[in-house]
């Protein structure tokens, strides 16, 4: 900072420099300056509304009526509806997009949602691993062993 | 930071649009509440990951009680996911007249929203009563601890939820459309549009999932 303020022409061309910079990170937020968080319009409150009650009937349709017959394929379909409307309930209810307050709230979203998947993988695979290894039958043979 | 550059660039006046320009741009912090909220909704969603984990883990330990098919009544969580649906719709409808700054249509689908919410939670104390009176107590065996404590936690979330809309409503009828009442409003906005993904979760993950053979 000093420099700037000692050498005049120095200090100009060091100010572009920054005005320069700046300017890139003040477009990026020209957008969303007078709402941080975007609104949304009649319209994708209406989308946003009608997909998840499709995604939210078919699942319920799914199960109550059997349409499936193996139980895995459709537990693995209601996840992947389920995936789906979470993204739409994001887009058109919560409004994520990369542009809002900077790229922070999808920053942070996508931290979440790793920390999120690892969490639940972690737990379910080490557990699972730990419920078919300590079966009674498994903990019998230890104890007859010594 | 752009504190230090406007100080520096007051001897230097040779350049005022430079200046102008770093005003314009101090404007950047007046939406930290909204990412700070999110920030929380975001260690929030790791407290419902880490209950999701453990019913996914405990979800199947009946302890030679009764299982999900036994219990779960999906036509009542039908309409319990409808109740949820609706009140995140009709929170979207009040965010709307917000923006068109009306505060009487603003209360109105508030009030809508809230009953909902009641509808709902009065839907989930019911099932809750009548899983006890069965005898499938939160004690009864560790699916069913598990159960309680995810759905249980959820539910106390709109609890709370509801409470901030009705603190809303009236801050809305005390102060109008002030910018920090729109601030909340946005706030609660999140938080309950949160409350409906966690219910999708919930939703497959508990109830429809539970009760697969």
């Amino acid at each position: 900072m000093s420099t700037h303020t000692a050498t005049p022409a120095h200090g100009i061309h060091g100010q572009l420099q920054h005005d320069h910079g700046h300017d890139h990170h003040g477009d990026g937020h020209g957008h969303d300056e007078h709402d941080g968080a975007s609104h949304g319009t009649f319209k994708s409150y209406m989308t946003g509304f009608v997909l998840a009650v499709i995604l939210t009937a078919i699942p319920f349709w799914l199960v109550m009526d059997n349409v499936i017959e193996s139980s895995s394929t459709t537990a693995m379909v209601l996840l992947g509806l389920g995936a789906i409307q979470i993204v739409v309930h994001m887009i058109y209810f919560l409004h994520m997009n990369f542009r809002s307050e900077g790229g922070w709230n999808m920053l942070a979203l996508i931290f979440t949602v790793v920390f999120v998947v690892i969490t639940l993988s972690g737990s379910l695979w080490v557990m699972y691993h730990m419920n078919a290894n300590m079966m009674p039958a498994m903990t019998h043979e230890m104890n007859d062993k010594p | 930071m752009s504190n230090t550059h406007v100080l520096s660039q007051n001897p230097g006046a040779g350049a005022p649009e430079t200046l102008q320009f770093h005003v314009t741009g101090e404007h950047h912090p007046q939406n930290g509440t909204l990412l700070g909220f999110w920030l929380y909704l975001m260690s929030d969603c790791l407290i419902f990951a880490c209950l999701f984990a453990v019913y996914g883990v405990l979800g199947r330990s009946y302890a030679a009680g009764p299982s999900g098919a036994d219990l779960f009544d999906l036509n009542l969580v039908a309409i319990n996911t409808a109740m949820l649906l609706l009140s995140s719709i009709t929170y979207g409808f009040a965010m709307l007249e917000m923006q068109r700054n009306r505060v009487g249509k603003t209360q109105l689908w508030l009030f809508i929203t809230g009953l909902f919410g009641v509808a709902f939670i009065g839907l989930e104390l019911y099932e809750f009563a009548h899983l006890i009176h069965q005898g499938a107590g939160p004690q009864r065996s560790a699916f069913l601890s598990s159960f309680f404590a995810l759905v249980g936690t959820h539910g106390l979330h709109v609890t709370f939820g509801i409470i901030w809309l009705v603190v809303l409503m009236v801050q809305l009828g005390k102060h109008g459309l002030i910018p920090e009442n729109r601030r909340r409003l946005m706030c609660l906005s999140m938080f309950w549009h949160f409350l409906d993904v966690v219910w999708i979760g919930v939703f497959t993950f508990v109830y429809l999932m539970g009760v697969l053979p």
